[in-house]
């Protein structure tokens, strides 16, 4: 692992971030308190912190319905975010958007998307903004990724956005997160590939990169070489990221689909933010104890969104009738 | 004011914003062509002749040959109206929008709203429609009523080549989408188009092409020629009809449409779609709604029938509204006691 202690601590207290935001929508879901379909990232923090890691604000991100992860690695406040999936009109998105529909501009985050596949073509143009926009200072141009799931690695769009991206020389990244599970059906069955999506960026023409989604240090050290590639103009590129889901497609999801055991089996062995705990501290690049007082900061940081969310003022009907234009 | 084709006004009135803001880029399929061919670039200069020079004068990055990939050519004109460009994308044929439609429909038209007002999405999506080529039922059609019926888009349908330049320069210079539609069977069109480099049309001011007292006509496009030609022939029986070319279907002049009706109690509405569902019952349900003690007979509306439009000459022509057909619904309204 090539990185400095305080960059290690901030990975580890984002990848917390996000698994505590998810573990507490999870039970706070199951109270019924909050509205609408939410689908819970959690288990998958490696990818989205080892990729966003080496982002700025002005490098774009388009990411799914399996929002929550890239949008709080990619920097979109806590707590606006929180109140954002109660529905509230100081949410980042007014409560106009909701679980599916978190976007940042100003943070490069382009937009959660309730439509799987949709995301890719966006993605590819915000690619062919950032080459117009050309390199900087340092030979380096931006990025622009699409964040896609085994799921949507199926639909047309994201076929035609590899194409145009190769046609047009455009700095995408396509990373897949292969979590196995495209909704409710397992990936051997959905995806023709024989167990790979990393082979079809291929066939497009792309340079493609494969690694364990659950091990930081493998994502993180992919990415870097992934994005010396991009930034440098040779084109886009791909990454296939193997990956668990921890909770169901969506939240109720009664996951009948599982292997017997294979929650606890992939909790066990297969948990990114275990691994990373292990690997660190065998290591001696960080204490245990630093650790843990991430956890506790972490977890009051959540409560205190969680305490903020519920108490946040609500929406009223006049605002249904806001920002459908800027003039009209 | 100079004196052009349709077609070169948009060509032209596109080139010069190119010319006047670096951030305008076009995309689309053969808006270069020629790419990858013994002939090389600029071999077609857009398949409508509406991009001619476009390659050569600003470059690969600004005009962008895509594949034919109709929904990431929408989806990439949404990212990059997110990320600070103006990008026209061109849609060759506007029936084609069912093969991009999600793009349109759950992606640039919803970011702003979805995104809680925090971003503008400037994208142009141009769509070339309409009858009368004999291109059939996937070339040929109409779809501005479904695109009229979705929040967060604004739909154009100039009927001249001077309106063609103030819209599509109006549309290139708004912080909304815009679904500007270009009727293919107008491209041949003369007029007069004015010289003023920053000569816009505000978005939702009809025009009214003839004046008359007794029946009030609404069209759009290529039905615009049309209502003038039976108006021109009423009027020489002594019948004075309003015309008016709605110009953009949203916004809708409602104030110019319900105005006229007041003056006149009787509506013809001319429309190139099918009748169910369509522009024609819209304006008809708004005006029943809200100028009922006005009219003086049932509202009238030439549409296309339910049917998908036929290949032959003689079907084709029987699919369409023409001036026989709208001077006949101008009598029967006038006939109505």
């Amino acid at each position: 692992m090539q990185l400095s202690r305080e960059d290690l601590l901030e990975a580890y207290r984002r990848m917390k971030i996000i698994r505590d935001f998810e573990d507490f929508l999870h039970d706070e879901i199951a109270k019924g308190e909050i509205a609408g379909f939410t689908h819970l990232y959690a288990g998958q923090e490696a990818v989205a912190v080892g990729v966003c890691e080496h982002l700025t604000d002005d490098d774009k991100i388009v990411s799914t319905h399996r929002g929550h992860g890239h949008c709080l690695a990619k920097g979109c406040d806590v707590e606006g975010m929180m109140k954002e999936i109660w529905g509230s009109r100081e949410g980042l998105c007014k409560g106009k958007g909701g679980s599916m529909h978190i976007a940042d501009i100003d943070k490069g985050m382009l937009g959660a998307n309730g439509i799987v596949g949709a995301g890719a073509p966006i993605a590819v143009g915000a690619a062919i903004a950032a080459k117009i926009d050309g390199k900087d200072e340092n030979g380096n141009l931006k990025v622009s990724i699409a964040f896609s799931g085994d799921g949507a690695c199926n639909q047309g769009t994201t076929f035609e956005a590899m194409n145009m991206a190769v046609v047009t020389k455009a700095p995408a990244i396509f990373v897949f997160e292969n979590n196995h599970y495209s909704e409710h059906t397992g990936f051997e069955y959905a995806v023709g590939t024989d167990k790979d999506i990393a082979s079809r960026a291929e066939a497009f023409g792309m340079k493609v990169w494969r690694a364990d989604g659950t091990d930081f240090s493998a994502v993180h050290d992919t990415m870097r070489e992934v994005l010396e590639y991009v930034r440098a103009g040779n084109g886009p590129a791909a990454v296939e990221f193997d990956t668990e889901r921890f909770y169901g497609h969506f939240e109720g999801d009664p996951q009948r689909y599982r292997a017997k055991g294979e929650l606890d089996r992939i909790r066990a062995e297969r948990d990114c933010i275990k691994k990373f705990r292990e690997t660190v501290t065998e290591a001696k690049l960080l204490e245990g104890e630093e650790l843990d007082k991430i956890d506790a900061e972490v977890a009051s940081r959540i409560e205190k969104a969680v305490e903020s969310a519920r108490k946040a003022e609500r929406p009223t009907a006049e605002d249904v009738l806001v920002d459908v234009y800027i003039d009209y | 004011m100079a004196r052009k084709m349709y077609r070169d006004a948009v060509r032209d009135t596109i080139f010069e914003e190119m010319k006047r803001d670096p951030n305008v880029v076009v995309l689309g399929e053969d808006v270069v062509g020629g790419m990858g061919t013994a002939g090389g670039p600029e071999a077609i200069g857009g398949i409508w002749s509406t991009s001619g020079g476009f390659y050569e004068a600003f470059g690969p990055d600004r005009v962008i040959d895509t594949p034919i990939s109709e929904s990431a050519i929408v989806g990439a004109a949404g990212g990059l109206a997110l990320s600070g460009k103006r990008p026209i994308a061109e849609l060759m044929f506007a029936d084609f929008i069912g093969v991009s439609l999600d793009q349109i429909w759950n992606q640039i038209a919803k970011f702003r709203y979805m995104f809680g007002g925090k971003t503008k999405c400037p994208a142009i999506i141009r769509c070339i429609y309409g009858a009368g080529y004999n291109a059939a039922a996937q070339h040929s059609q109409s779809p501005h009523a479904i695109l009229t019926g979705m929040p967060g888009l604004k739909v154009v349908m100039p009927s001249t080549p001077a309106d063609v330049a103030g819209l599509m320069r109006q549309a290139i210079r708004e912080d909304d989408p815009v679904i500007f539609m270009e009727h293919k069977a107008l491209y041949g069109m003369k007029g007069e188009v004015h010289d003023d480099p920053d000569y816009t049309i505000p978005f939702g001011h009809a025009r009214l092409t003839r004046a008359g007292q007794d029946v009030t006509i609404l069209a759009t496009g290529m039905m615009v020629g049309m209502a003038e030609g039976a108006a021109d022939k009423l009027a020489a029986d002594g019948i004075g009809a309003d015309v008016i070319d709605l110009r953009t279907t949203s916004p809708l002049d409602e104030e110019a449409i319900l105005d006229s009706v007041e003056v006149t109690g009787r509506l013809v509405i001319v429309d190139e779609a099918p009748p169910r569902c369509s522009l024609a019952t819209d304006l008809a349900a708004i005006v029943a709604n809200k100028a009922f003690a006005s009219l003086k007979a049932p509202i009238e509306m030439v549409t296309a029938p339910h049917t998908p439009i036929p290949f032959a000459r003689e079907l084709e022509s029987a699919y369409l509204p023409n001036p026989d057909k709208i001077e006949a619904a101008v009598r029967k309204a006038l006939a109505y006691n």
